[in-house]
C-alpha cells in the first residue's frame, strides 16, 4: 500500500502538468513518468550540486597554501662575507626562506677547473634557465667568479649536500675536483653547483636571486632586476 | 534453598531474554553477532598464517588507544620538546610512547605477513578481488599514516625524511613544485607542515583506516574466508546449508585459535617495548634524538625499516629515460611498486588458487619475490654505493617481474590436482 503511494502521486502530478508543458509522446513512458523532465531535473540538480561542492572545496584546498606569515618569512636576507676565506664555505650556513644558502669563496685553481670543457656534467652550460638568474649563466654560475651563492638543497629530494672543496680523492669519487656531495642518495655537484651525469639529481643547484650591497655584504632573495 | 536459587536464575534468564528481545526489535544485535561470529563458518584448516589478520586488529586497537593518550600530552607547537616531556615527565609517558612507536613497527610486521598469506594461498582470487583491493587500500593509507606519524617527534630524521618524501611530489612534471609548496604550506618543511600532518595523523587517516577495516571485514564475511587449500568450502554444505568443512568462527577460532595467539603476540610485543624499544636504531632512528635542524642533513638518511624496500626502489632510478629526469622515474617506480599489487587478482591466471597446488614456476617466483623484498629492505637502510645501486636495480626489476610476468608463468606451468574438499593433516 505504502509503496504504491509515490507512484500514484507522481502519476497525478505528471497528469496535471502535462497540459502546461506539452511534452512529446516519447518522453512519457508506460507508467506515466515524464522521463525527459525527470532526467533534466536530475542533471540540473547534479550540475548545480557539483558546482556547490567545488565551491565549498576551495577554502579547504586554498587553506593549505603558504599563509601570510609563511610568505612574510620569505623576505630577503643579508649575509656578511667579510670573514670568508678562499677555499671555504660560509658557516654557520645562513638560511633564506628556511633553505640553506651556500656561499663559497673559490680559489683560482677551482675557477680554472670550472672553465674547462666538460662532458661529465648534465648541464655544463646552465641551459636550464629555471635554475639560475641570467647573470649566473656562466661557467662559475655566479656574478663574481670567486664568490658562489647557491641554494644548498639537492635537486633530487632536497637533502642538503656536503661541501668538499678540496681537489683530493674522495670515497665517492677517486678523481674528485672539488664540489658538493649529497650523502642521502649520492648526487655530486662541482664547485659551481653543476650536477654530474649518472646521479639521481636532475638539475644543477639553484642560484637564488642575489646582489652585492658592498664587497663584503650580499643580499639574498632580491637582485637589481627584481628590486 | 535450592529451589530459591533455581527460581532466581530462572528470573535472571527471563530478564536477559526479555532485554535481548527488546534490543533485537530495535537493533539487529543477535543477528549481527550470529552473522559475524557464532554462525560465521570459517574453513577448519586455518594454520599459522591465519593469525595475522586478527593481530592487525589488535595492533590497530593498541595504536588507537595509545595514540589518543599521547595526543593529550603532545603539542605540535613544541613538538620535539613535548615528546621529551612525555618521555621524562609524564607518568608512564615513556610506556605510552614506546607502545605506540613499537606498535607502528608491529603493525607493518603483521600486515606484511597477512599480505604474504594472501599471496601464498591466492586469497585475492575470485570472489575475493574486492577484499584484496580494500586490503591494499588499507596498506596504502597505513603507509601515509606511518609517514605522518614519523614526522611528529620532529627530530632531525623526522625533518629530513619528511623533506625527502614531500619532495617526491615535486618530481611530478609541470605541477610538481607548486604542488610541493601546497603540501608543505611553506617554502620548506616547517611548523605549518608539521601541524597539518599532525591533523592527518590523529584524525583524518585513522578515521579512513577504521572505516576501511570495517569494510574489509564486511567484504570478508560476505564472500567467506579462503584457506590454505584454496578450495571453496561453500561448495559442500549439509542439509542445513552449513559448509561441511566449516566451523563456527566463535567460539572455535576466537577462543581456541586467536586468543592464545594474541597472548603470545603480546608477550613478544612487550618484550620489545620493555627491552628494545629503539631496536638498535631501526624502530626509532638515532638522528631523531636530535631536534629538527633545517640547515643540517644527517650524514645518512634512511626511512624506518618498513619503508626501506620501497625506498631502495626509489633510489634505484638513477638515469633519465625518454627525456624525463631520473627523479621522476624514482617517484614512478616507488608509487608503481605500491600500486601494482592492486592488480594481483587479474594478473594471476592459474587454474588453482593455493601455492600448494601451483607449479614450480609460481613457487620459485614467490620465493624469489620474498628474498628480493628482504634484500631491497636491507639496501634501503644502507648508504648508496655503485654496487648497492646495481643490486637495487636488479631487485626492482625482479619485484616488478613477479607481477608483470605472472599472467605468463601462472598459465604455462603444470599445476597439481586440487582436492574437492579441504585437507586436514591432523
Amino acid at each position: 500500500m505504502s509503496s504504491s503511494d509515490p507512484v500514484n502521486s507522481s502519476q497525478e502530478s505528471s497528469q496535471t502538468s502535462t497540459p502546461d508543458s506539452e511534452p512529446g509522446p516519447a518522453s512519457i513512458d508506460k507508467t506515466g513518468f515524464n522521463k525527459q523532465r525527470r532526467y533534466f531535473l536530475i542533471g540540473a540538480t547534479s550540475v548545480v550540486g557539483g558546482v556547490g561542492v567545488i565551491g565549498a572545496a576551495i577554502p579547504f584546498v586554498a587553506s593549505w597554501q603558504p599563509s601570510a606569515k609563511a610568505r612574510a618569512l620569505g623576505a630577503p636576507i643579508t649575509i656578511d662575507i667579510s670573514k670568508l676565506q678562499p677555499g671555504e664555505m660560509l658557516g654557520p650556513v645562513p638560511a633564506w626562506r628556511g633553505q640553506p644558502v651556500f656561499v663559497i669563496y673559490r680559489k683560482q685553481e677551482a675557477i680554472e677547473i670550472l672553465e674547462q670543457e666538460r662532458n661529465d656534467l648534465a648541464d655544463p652550460n646552465s641551459e636550464n634557465t629555471e635554475m639560475q638568474p641570467g647573470y649566473a649563466q656562466n661557467p662559475w654560475r655566479s656574478k663574481r667568479p670567486e664568490i658562489g651563492v647557491y641554494v644548498g638543497l639537492c635537486t633530487h629530494l632536497g637533502c642538503s649536500p656536503k661541501f668538499h672543496g678540496e681537489v683530493v680523492p674522495e670515497p665517492f669519487d677517486p678523481n674528485w675536483q672539488g664540489g658538493f656531495f649529497c650523502p642521502c642518495h649520492g648526487s655530486r655537484f662541482d664547485m659551481a653547483g653543476r650536477v654530474f651525469r649518472g646521479v639521481p639529481a636532475p638539475d644543477n643547484l639553484p642560484v637564488p636571486p642575489y646582489q652585492f650591497l658592498s664587497d663584503s655584504v650580499i643580499q639574498v632573495g632580491v637582485d637589481e632586476e627584481t628590486a | 534453598m535450592a529451589d530459591q536459587s533455581a527460581g532466581n536464575s530462572g528470573k535472571m534468564v527471563k530478564a536477559w531474554t526479555e532485554f535481548m528481545g527488546w534490543m533485537d526489535e530495535r537493533f539487529p544485535l543477535t543477528e549481527t553477532f550470529e552473522y559475524h561470529m557464532s554462525k560465521y563458518y570459517a574453513p577448519k584448516n586455518f594454520n599459522f598464517w591465519y593469525y595475522f589478520g586478527v593481530l592487525s586488529m589488535v595492533v590497530l586497537v593498541i595504536q588507537l588507544l595509545t595514540g589518543i593518550w599521547l595526543t593529550m600530552k603532545y603539542s605540535p607547537a613544541t613538538a620535539f620538546a613535548s615528546v621529551e616531556y612525555i618521555m621524562r615527565d609524564v607518568e608512564y609517558g615513556w610506556l605510552l610512547r614506546y607502545l605506540h612507536s613499537t606498535g607502528a613497527s608491529a603493525f607493518f610486521v603483521v600486515v606484511y605477513l597477512h599480505m604474504f598469506r594472501g599471496m601464498m594461498y591466492g586469497s585475492y582470487r575470485k570472489p575475493r578481488e574486492l577484499l584484496w583491493i580494500i586490503g591494499m587500500a588499507i596498506f596504502a593509507v597505513l603507509i601515509i599514516e606511518g609517514f605522518a606519524g614519523y614526522l611528529l617527534p620532529w627530530g632531525n630524521m623526522s625533518f629530513w625524511a619528511g623533506q625527502v618524501i614531500v619532495s617526491l611530489v615535486g618530481a611530478i612534471p609541470v605541477i610538481g613544485p607548486d604542488l610541493m609548496e601546497w603540501v608543505r604550506g611553506d617554502f620548506l618543511m616547517s611548523d605549518i607542515t608539521l601541524n597539518r600532518f599532525f591533523a592527518l595523523h590523529v584524525i583524518a587517516l585513522p578515521l579512513i583506516l577504521v572505516m576501511l577495516v570495517f569494510v574489509h571485514i564486511v567484504a570478508l564475511h560476505h564472500v567467506g574466508s579462503n584457506n590454505p587449500d584454496g578450495v571453496e568450502i561453500k561448495k559442500h554444505k549439509d542439509e542445513n546449508g552449513i559448509p561441511l568443512d566449516g566451523i563456527q568462527f566463535h567460539p572455535y577460532y576466537t577462543i581456541g585459535h586467536d586468543l592464545p595467539a594474541i597472548a603470545l603476540f603480546l608477550i613478544f610485543f612487550c618484550a620489545v617495548v620493555f627491552f628494545a624499544p629503539e631496536m638498535g636504531g631501526y624502530f626509532i632512528e638515532k638522528p631523531n634524538f636530535e631536534a629538527a635542524n633545517p640547515l643540517k642533513t644527517p650524514e645518512h638518511i634512511a626511512p624506518v625499516w618498513y619503508y626501506t624496500p620501497f625506498y631502495a626502489m626509489l633510489r634505484a632510478a638513477t638515469f633519465p629515460l625518454f627525456g624525463i629526469p631520473a627523479k621522476f622515474w624514482g617517484f614512478v617506480v616507488m608509487a608503481g611498486a605500491i600500486v601494482i599489487p592492486f592488480a594481483l587478482p587479474w594478473l594471476d591466471r592459474s587454474p588453482v588458487k593455493s601455492i600448494r597446488y601451483k607449479g614450480v614456476l609460481s613457487k620459485f617466483m614467490l620465493g624469489l619475490f620474498v628474498v628480493t623484498f628482504f634484500v631491497l629492505g636491507y639496501l634501503g637502510t644502507i648508504a648508496p654505493s655503485p654496487v648497492a645501486t646495481l643490486i637495487a636495480q636488479i631487485g626492482t626489476a625482479i619485484y616488478f617481474a613477479y607481477f608483470v610476468l605472472m599472467p605468463w608463468y601462472t598459465r604455462v606451468e603444470k599445476t597439481k590436482p586440487v582436492p574437492d574438499r579441504i585437507t586436514v593433516s591432523h
